[in-house]
């Protein structure tokens, strides 16, 4: 048994990592509250979104956190496009295709930075990689602590456009009744495009505040986009809060996991939960009944 | 009667292959046909006939190439007990997951998304265990005798798919004029209707995931006996999971003939881009990708959906107006 000098700053690393897991995570489940689609692509997209963080780096020189103005936008304008003119237009009625369609994007983002790329694993370096930041007694780094600090204010963000805007109330509108938004002259097809770039965005955010304290390479996306799946199906699918808390709960299992199972074993307790939750309680701890 | 007929007329024609091809790199284009042919048609017949969308075949794939490989290299049992043993398996593992999933009413996605998972499970546990060579992979002795089910040549494989494959495409003929294959596309159309008419949905779904993952556990049989090797991402990784829906997708997903349609251009396109683009990392996967999402876009209903189309249109034509 570990003691607690280990289990505390297990559990707050465990933390940082979770709330960066909970903001992959909303876009997630705000494409599927919004669109009621599965996005296969979401990990694809961080990847891409983290090869842009880290070109602007060593091209550019241009630092993560300053990138930040940058990347978001950039991936907001990438989403739209996709679901635009793609993904929108492949349903024929059927939730499966889109399904397939996101699937197949996925697939090719995925091997065409296999192929530009390489398969190297790949980080950056700034001048506060190695800082650290004192909390109850525990060290943690620098970046990580900017991430759990970022991830939230991002939520809060992201809450208030939902919540408080025009474009919030389309978006809410549009989630409950389709026909009925429509009747009352909310354009569809842009108001799903605005979600699912808002959701690709975040991805965006995501790439800058993780990658001072991370590596790209082609396949990071795999391990995000299961853990996020696992999230979003853990806090009930469409639910906000229900992913920033099934954020920070899967960060701390797999932190904790990891250290006491092994790192290989660690990764099937979130498969596991996954499993189980899919199979027992599919809307979630905070879902509504289907 | 009459697409039986022309199943059957089709197969002895591709039974002619290898007496007339002499060149080994068109022998093995046609057993990578068959193939593609026999993965697709599995997954046909759960996805295209019963209308579940798995992502995860690679589970029963890799139970079944694990099980021939692991049974003769750490067990010495037979390979010819060891395929038998592995399409069982792959049923077995298949009827597992289905139970699961069908027993809480997992549809759509969330059928998916689950079957990813477990293929992704086993992924890791074979990447973790110590009988199946880890990540190291497992390699299977080269000992080309039929006893051993290795071939000399290339026709002894070609006969083996393609007996594996005429097997499945029988099967899936029969779906479309049983009972069971009405019940399974019954479900497919309208799950509650079929229901409501007497249809026990479950027992269904769950004898197509069987059925689909004895085929595609036979079909990593043959990768392991053909290929010799295997580790955690050839056997559980997501290219077998994609390539086996793409080819009925791309042939036209619940028709007979579809995944063979699909199959040859699958090949055909794998082929080229080998041509083109050498060995070159990823570049396949990404046409194959490119392919899924231009299909579902323009073609929903795959190339067997053009044939059909187009034939409409010439008969349209052809008559008085």
């Amino acid at each position: 048994m570990p003691d607690l000098a280990i289990i505390v700053p297990s559990f707050l690393n465990g933390l940082t990592t979770g709330a960066l897991y909970a903001l992959i995570a909303l876009g997630l489940t705000l494409i599927y509250g919004v669109l009621h689609i599965i996005n296969f692509a979401h990990g694809s997209l961080l990847m891409l979104a983290l090869y842009g963080v880290y070109y602007l780096r060593v091209s550019l020189g241009i630092d993560p956190y300053i990138a930040l103005v940058i990347l978001p936008p950039a991936m907001f304008a990438l989403g739209y496009v996709l679901q635009r003119f793609v993904i929108g237009r492949a349903s024929h009625g059927r939730d499966e295709n889109i399904l397939l369609v996101t699937l197949g994007l996925s697939i090719v983002i995925e091997n065409l930075a296999l192929y530009f790329f390489k398969s190297d694993t790949r980080i950056i370096e700034t001048p506060y990689s190695f800082d650290t930041v004192e909390i109850f007694g525990a060290f943690l780094p620098y970046p990580k602590v900017v991430a759990f600090v970022g991830a939230f204010v991002t939520a809060a963000a992201l809450w208030y456009v939902i919540a408080r805007t025009d474009l919030g109330r389309a978006i809410r509108a549009l989630a409950k009744e389709r026909k009925g938004a429509r009747l009352v002259g909310i354009d569809v097809d842009h108001i799903f495009a605005m979600s699912f770039g808002i959701g690709i965005a975040c991805l965006g955010v995501a790439a800058c505040l993780l990658l001072p304290s991370y590596y790209v390479s082609p396949q990071v996306g795999h391990g995000f986009v299961l853990i996020a799946f696992t999230i979003v199906v853990l806090g009930g699918m469409g639910s906000f809060v229900g992913a920033l808390i099934g954020g920070l709960i899967i960060g701390v299992v797999e932190a904790l996991g990891g250290l006491f199972l092994g790192e290989s074993l660690g990764q099937i307790g979130i498969f596991a939960i996954f499993i189980l939750i899919l199979l027992f309680r599919p809307t979630g701890l905070l879902g509504h009944s289907a | 009667m009459k697409q039986l007929v022309f199943l059957l007329v089709l197969f002895a024609a591709i039974a002619i292959a290898p007496f007339v091809i002499e060149s080994d790199f068109w022998l093995n284009a046609v057993i990578m046909t068959l193939y593609a042919a026999l993965l697709g048609q599995s997954w046909n017949i759960l996805g295209g006939y019963g209308g579940q969308f798995s992502f995860g075949h690679a589970a029963f794939f890799g139970t079944g190439a694990y099980t021939i490989a692991v049974l003769q290299v750490n067990f010495g049992i037979n390979p010819w007990i060891g395929l038998v043993f592995g399409g069982a398996l792959g049923a077995l593992v298949a009827t597992i997951i289905g139970a699961l999933v069908f027993r809480y009413g997992l549809r759509g996605s969330y059928f998916a998304l689950v079957t990813l998972a477990f293929a992704e499970v086993l992924r890791i546990l074979s990447n973790t265990v110590d009988f199946t060579g880890a990540g190291v992979g497992i390699l299977i002795p080269l000992d080309r005798t039929i006893a051993n089910l290795q071939f000399e040549t290339k026709a002894g494989f070609f006969w083996l798919i393609w007996a594996l494959a005429l097997a499945v495409f029988l099967v899936v003929w029969w779906l479309g004029h049983s009972r069971f294959g009405a019940r399974l596309m019954a479900v497919r159309d309208n799950e509650e209707a079929a229901r409501a008419l007497g249809v026990d949905a479950f027992r269904v779904k769950l004898g197509a995931m069987a059925l689909s993952g004895l085929f595609t556990g036979l079909a990593g049989c043959f990768y392991a006996q053909y290929f010799l090797y295997l580790d955690p991402g050839i056997a559980y990784g997501p290219a077998v999971s994609v390539e086996s829906l793409l080819v009925p997708i791309i042939g036209g997903m619940g028709t007979l003939f579809g995944p063979l349609l699909g199959a040859i251009a699958l090949t055909g396109v794998a082929e080229l881009s080998r041509e083109f683009f050498g060995d070159a990392q990823g570049i396949s996967l990404v046409l194959y990708g490119l392919l899924l999402v231009l299909m579902v876009l323009f073609m929903p209903r795959g190339l067997a959906g053009l044939g059909r189309l187009s034939a409409r249109r010439l008969l349209a034509r052809g008559a008085p107006s």
